[in-house]
């Protein structure tokens, strides 16, 4: 607890933060009559002159809520038409905007990183509502880079789709900010509200392609069970409210140092409420249930970029409740953390093998690698800390790398999901192929990729604190996974023509567009995984847009270079440095 | 400086990227010169990098460039780094020099070949292996290296892998090598478990730190005899394999059907003094391991003189030379046997330079038969490839140990070092000396002398292996696959032999001068011997020769003596290709070790083999993996059925997992 003591001494330091509403008589040129209470000359709420708003903390969320802002009043000023790039090899005006906003983004983040090194700042700023710290820089700068690849890659896509448009770009800065507002929150108030910014706006992307009925179902199947999960979310916050007397992290965990709380039933099931609503945000078993559906009706390169973005949101919540918040309770949260690790591990490798789904099967792997950050997120240790973080940056360049590829090979309309489009991709487009191939790798946890060191430090976490079940799951999740995933490699090295008798998908009924909301909701039309069937393999020429082909590359080279060398690594260390304990 | 040691990396992996991507576009014969052009700038990298240590003083040329470190966890600290010192510029020198030479060669010998890219890619990651071999600071780097080059082997051996024989010496030589594999990574693992590190500074470094003070007992560099012989007699193992020694030589001549340039860079002048090169960077630990010098010095020596005799009785040009690359090879492990490394990598160097000449000048000779290489068929070709001829008698004369060419130094060198260690194997030496100017000797006059017996047309043995066929599909008729009991290829018409073109002549006249003064480096006398000056504080632990001027004369004389005797033996006999007495066929088949070797392997090997890939792998690991994916593969049918599409199926899902965590939260309340 030394670090939380080291947390808190500034702020002890800077009297009256812990009384507000008091008014100063020192402020200004203002008396209080001691007897009556009567006020004379102009007086200032205490807290309020001297609360410290450190403007550098919110440059991220001016930023990308700014731009949002900006790109919607471009859109009502400038005529309507599409600004679609003539040049396949750039993006056009909303994607170049997004981009520049997520650019942005990442240098203010580089900037925060270099700045809260300094011992001077304090970690927490604006009435205490946001976190300053290691932490936030570096899931601002993450977000920020999600940002980037997200629009580049989604340019190429939303325009051969006819949908080039602001909105999804808007919607992107939206859900963006919500989840820098989630890794900066100090309190539960501002993770909720970071939180429902994210989803909200996840689920208007998700539901974004107007012409695939399933992208419409996908979004309100996730819209109903989202809605559920911040229900249970904000009851657990208020139980935590009851039992503590507060939502900030800090104010909890004050309280429950200084009062023994134990085996509290209002705190406990706070707190299993709490997880469970962001739970449902990572996708860990059994809150997965949305992910397979969604993953598969969203528009491809909005899955890369939620995947990213909303798993990494939804840890940082979990990182700052669990081991902020919570620290005293951990033999209580460990274990429903081991289970849910467990779980999502064994069903997401498991349920990935059954699927002849390329986007499904990257959703069961998705839930299976929110597993393994579970594991890192489990022993409630700084080593574990720097896994976690150090995972979620890695993933997020594997996994939006992995869907820019697959929105490039589905072709238009998102015709071909199936398995066998990536047959003979190798043949077809020697780089894609190497491309997904360094992705797929890196997802499996083969080494020279950032993957294997992802796995690496989140299982060696589990070890230090003795969890040799929790790695011995990890390592042998790690094999089921490499099946699935070399199995995908494998096929982009098969013969494009068809080698055996082809027969034509049992085509979910996607095309039930224009029913009533009810019955779309009630009786999902897609999300049975359907059997295994062979279709041959596309053979027309890829196009592949130009910045589409730069996230590629950037993602390839990133998950090289962060699997070769370790400054990525030792960035997540420094975020462990001064965790609050 | 640091830029330059950078760049001798990163020059050839230079060169490999862009023949990767844009070889085929580029084509014949711009993607060799981007090869060559990559090979010699690494070479010239390595000269600015060895003239800069040049100008230090001789204690503080030691170097280590870290470029990255890999997962530093647990202790491990993975650094892949350039380790810049005397051994490693030695070796980095002259791996650059010969290879960049045969690079140009190449772009010769390689016309037409419809697989000319895809060579150089091999050859440029060849030399970016060997590079990261030689310059590597730790084992594990330099392992990765060592993998390296095993993979460029076995792609260049199979190179033409059209042809079964091709292919299956790349799998023989890619598996053997395996063998020695093992040795190296059971040594690493023994080593970390020892030293708690892999790295060259570490392991090594305090060894010779403490042996300089004399603070080995009791000092953190200490080591014991046995875990040393351990260590050694792995790493010993590994060089076996990838040097080709007893009894793991067997697969160098099989590499043979690899083209000619490979022969001469890989399988003569550069990979395979991997294994010297790696005892050498051992020695602070061979100072320990008295037991791993002498296993070293005899294997070296029975290697030497098994091989000598063996290649006294080929026939083919190549294999003759692949033979005698494995005596000379035993040369050199003799002098690291006997502790006096500088003149071991002395004649690692001189045999660098006559062996890829020989090589290089057998491809012409092979190029001008019309791709045959059967000597016996060959003759009288001296007036038809001047040049060919004239640098072939250098590259003879120089591995015959013939006063005053670059061989006669370095063996002379080597064998004072061993009759200092033992007299017996001095005796095995020197007789290998007079065996090795005799079937040199005999190559030369079947090749070059004697009786033109190429004008009669058809090759007189069946034994030939037709080289080259897919390096020239057209023109040579269809010679199909050769080697034992395969016909013999049908030559529809009589070679016109002549000299190469000039990019293949210019590495053959640049070698022969090297292999005339490459005695030069390392002079014995007026204070000339700039190698062992160079090397020697690397090597603190190395045996000091203490041989008297004297005797050192005297076992001159006598070994130049026997040479001689070879070379006009060798010389007299030959001039007439019949003498089958004189090739017994225990000898043509290499004393039947290969032989000897498959029948271990297929009689009790191969039924321990079968019964673990029959019962054992088929019934139980197998049943365990079909079992395990059955398993997966079925519960994950029955679990999709939960996925079924409805949210309130989903719903509920959550909800149950929401009612179990707070079914178990109830247990933790007040308890």
């Amino acid at each position: 607890m030394s670090g939380l003591v080291r947390l808190l001494t500034p702020l002890a330091a800077f009297p009256g933060a812990s009384v507000p509403h008091v008014l100063s008589p020192t402020g200004g040129s203002c008396t209080i009559d001691g007897v009556t209470g009567q006020i004379t000359g102009l007086c200032t709420a205490k807290g309020s002159i001297s609360l410290p708003i450190n403007y550098a903390a919110l440059v991220p969320i001016f930023v990308l809520f700014g731009g949002a802002l900006l790109l919607l009043l471009l859109s009502a000023t400038l005529p309507r038409k599409s600004y679609a790039s003539p040049w396949p090899s750039l993006p056009g005006l909303w994607a170049s905007l997004t981009s520049l906003a997520g650019v942005g983004t990442v240098v203010d983040g580089l900037v925060q990183w270099h700045d809260v090194g300094a011992a001077s700042v304090v970690p927490i700023t604006l009435g205490d509502q946001l976190f300053y710290d290691h932490m936030s820089a570096f899931f601002t700068i993450m977000f920020g880079a999600a940002t980037v690849l997200g629009a580049l890659m989604s340019d190429g896509y939303l325009v051969r789709e006819g949908l080039d448009g602001p909105e999804p770009y808007v919607l992107m800065l939206s859900a963006s900010t919500g989840a820098v507002l989630m890794a900066q929150a100090a309190g539960l108030i501002t993770l909720f509200i970071g939180l429902e910014i994210l989803s909200i706006s996840l689920y208007a992307m998700t539901a974004y392609h107007r012409r695939r009925a399933a992208s419409g179902e996908a979004g309100l199947k996730y819209f109903v069970l989202g809605s559920f999960a911040s229900a249970i979310f904000i009851y657990g916050a208020a139980l935590i409210y009851g039992a503590t007397g507060s939502t900030q992290y800090l104010g909890i965990i004050t309280f429950l140092i200084s009062n023994a709380v134990v085996h509290n039933g209002v705190l406990l099931a706070g707190m299993g409420l709490v997880i469970v609503g962001l739970a449902f945000k990572v996708a860990a078993v059994p809150f997965h249930f949305w992910s397979p559906d969604v993953y598969q009706g969203a528009p491809t390169p909005f899955v890369g970029y939620m995947a990213a973005v909303a798993k990494a949101g939804g840890f940082a919540g979990l990182l700052r409740v669990l081991m902020l918040a919570l620290p005293t309770q951990t033999s209580n949260w460990r274990p429903i953390i081991w289970g849910l690790a467990v779980a999502s591990v064994v069903f997401g490798s498991v349920l990935a093998l059954a699927q002849s789904d390329l986007k499904r099967l990257l959703a069961y792997s998705s839930v299976s690698q929110a597993g393994y950050v579970l594991i890192g997120l489990q022993p409630g240790t700084p080593g574990g800390v720097t896994a976690v973080c150090f995972y979620l940056f890695t993933y997020t360049f594997m996994v939006i790398g992995t869907f820019a590829i697959v929105g490039v090979l589905q072709g238009r309309g998102e015709a071909r999901n199936d398995l066998s489009s990536v047959r003979g991709l190798a043949a077809r487009s020697p780089w894609l192929a190497a491309g997904l191939l360094v992705l797929l790798l890196g997802q499996a946890g083969i080494p020279l990729t950032s993957g294997f060191l992802g796995k690496w430090v989140v299982i060696a976490a589990a070890i230090d604190k003795g969890q040799y079940a929790l790695g011995l799951v990890g390592m042998l999740g790690a094999a089921i996974a490499a099946f699935f995933y070399l199995r995908v490699a494998l096929l982009m090295f098969m013969p494009a023509e068809p080698t055996t008798a082809t027969v034509e998908a049992e085509v979910p009924a996607m095309a039930y567009a224009g029913s009533d909301l009810q019955s779309v909701a009630t009786a999902g039309l897609t999300g049975r995984d359907t059997v295994l069937v062979l279709r041959a393999p596309p053979t027309s020429r890829l196009r592949v847009p130009g910045p589409t082909a730069a996230v590629v590359a950037l993602c390839v080279v990133f998950t090289i270079f962060a699997g070769v060398s370790t400054p990525l690594l030792s960035l997540s260390h420094a975020i462990a440095l001064p965790w609050y304990f | 400086m640091v830029n330059a040691a950078y760049a001798i990396v990163a020059l050839p992996l230079l060169g490999f990227a862009i023949n990767l991507v844009w070889g085929r576009k580029l084509g014949e014969p711009v993607a060799g010169w981007v090869g060559t052009i990559a090979a010699a700038g690494s070479f010239v990298a390595t000269l600015i990098v060895w003239v800069t240590e040049l100008g230090k003083p001789a204690t503080g040329r030691v170097n280590d460039l870290n470029i990255f470190s890999w997962f530093p966890v647990a202790g491990l600290h993975a650094n892949f780094g350039i380790l810049i010192d005397p051994l490693s510029m030695t070796m980095a020198l002259f791996v650059t020099g010969v290879s960049t030479l045969i690079h140009l060669y190449s772009i010769g010998y390689m016309h037409r070949d419809p697989g000319f890219d895809r060579f150089f890619i091999y050859l440029n990651l060849f030399l970016f292996s060997m590079v990261v071999l030689v310059l590597g600071d730790n084992f594990l780097f330099s392992f990765l290296g060592w993998e390296g080059v095993g993979f460029c082997s076995y792609g260049l051996v199979g190179f033409w892998f059209q042809r079964e024989v091709a292919a299956v010496a790349a799998k023989k030589a890619f598996v053997t090598n395996r063998v020695g594999d093992m040795g190296f990574l059971l040594a690493m693992f023994l080593m970390f478990a020892h030293f708690g590190s892999v790295n060259y500074s570490q392991v090594l470094g305090t060894l010779v730190h403490g042996h300089a003070t004399g603070l080995l007992a009791g000092a953190t560099g200490a080591i014991s005899g046995t875990t040393a012989t351990a260590i050694t007699m792995l790493l010993f193992l590994g060089a076996v394999g990838k040097s080709a020694q007893l009894p793991l030589f067997i697969w160098l001549p099989d590499a043979m059907e690899g083209p000619t340039p490979i022969s001469a860079l890989i399988h003569a002048a550069t990979m395979v003094t991997a294994g010297v090169y790696l005892m050498s960077r051992a020695a602070p630990l061979l100072h320990y391991a008295h037991a791993t010098s002498w296993l070293i010095a005899i294997v070296g020596t029975a290697s030497a003189f098994v091989a000598a005799t063996v290649a006294c009785a080929q026939d083919d040009i190549k294999k003759a030379l692949a033979y005698s690359t494995i005596s000379q090879l035993g040369y050199m492990f003799m002098a690291v046997g006997a502790g006096d490394y500088a003149d071991g990598l002395f004649h690692m160097l001189t045999h660098a330079f006559f062996k890829a000449l020989l090589f290089l000048g057998a491809g012409a000779v092979i190029h001008a038969m019309a791709d045959n290489q059967d000597m016996k068929w060959m003759g009288a070709l001296r007036p038809y490839l001047p040049i060919t001829g004239a640098t072939f008698a250098v590259g003879w004369l120089a591995i015959s140990g013939i006063p005053p060419f670059a061989g006669f130094w370095s063996k002379d060198a080597v064998l004072s070092s061993v009759w200092q260690m033992n007299k017996g194997l001095w005796a095995v030496g020197v007789l290998t000396a007079g065996l090795t100017a005799y079937y040199m000797s005999r190559q030369f006059a079947l090749v070059f002398m004697g009786r033109a017996r190429w004008q009669d047309g058809r090759p007189a043995h069946a034994a030939v292996t037709a080289g080259q066929v897919g390096a020239h599909p057209a023109g040579h008729g269809g010679h199909e696959a050769g080697g034992p009991g395969l016909p013999a290829p049908s030559h529809s018409a009589v070679p016109h032999p002549a000299d190469p073109s000039w990019t293949m002549y210019l590495p053959l006249i640049v070698l022969a001068v090297a292999a005339v003064l490459g005695g030069g480096i390392n002079f014995p006398a007026w204070h000339l011997d700039f190698l062992s000056r160079f090397l020697k504080p690397l090597f603190p632990t190395a045996t000091v020769i203490s041989v008297s001027t004297g005797t050192k004369w005297a076992l001159s004389i006598l070994t130049t003596a026997i040479a001689l005797t070879g070379l006009a033996l060798g010389l007299s006999t030959w001039r007439t290709a019949e003498h089958p007495a004189l090739e017994p066929s225990f000898l043509r088949r290499a004393w039947r070790i290969d032989e000897a070797v498959a029948a271990m392997v297929s009689g009790p090997l191969r039924m321990g083999a079968n019964m673990l890939a029959f019962v054992m792998d088929s019934r139980v690991v197998d049943g365990v993996v079909n079992g395990t994916a059955g398993f997966m593969g079925l519960s994950g049918r029955a679990l999709r059925r939960v996925q079924n599409g409805y949210v309130r199926s989903y719903a509920l899902g959550i909800g149950t997992g929401l009612v179990i965590i707070l079914a178990y939260l109830t247990f933790r309340i007040g308890g």
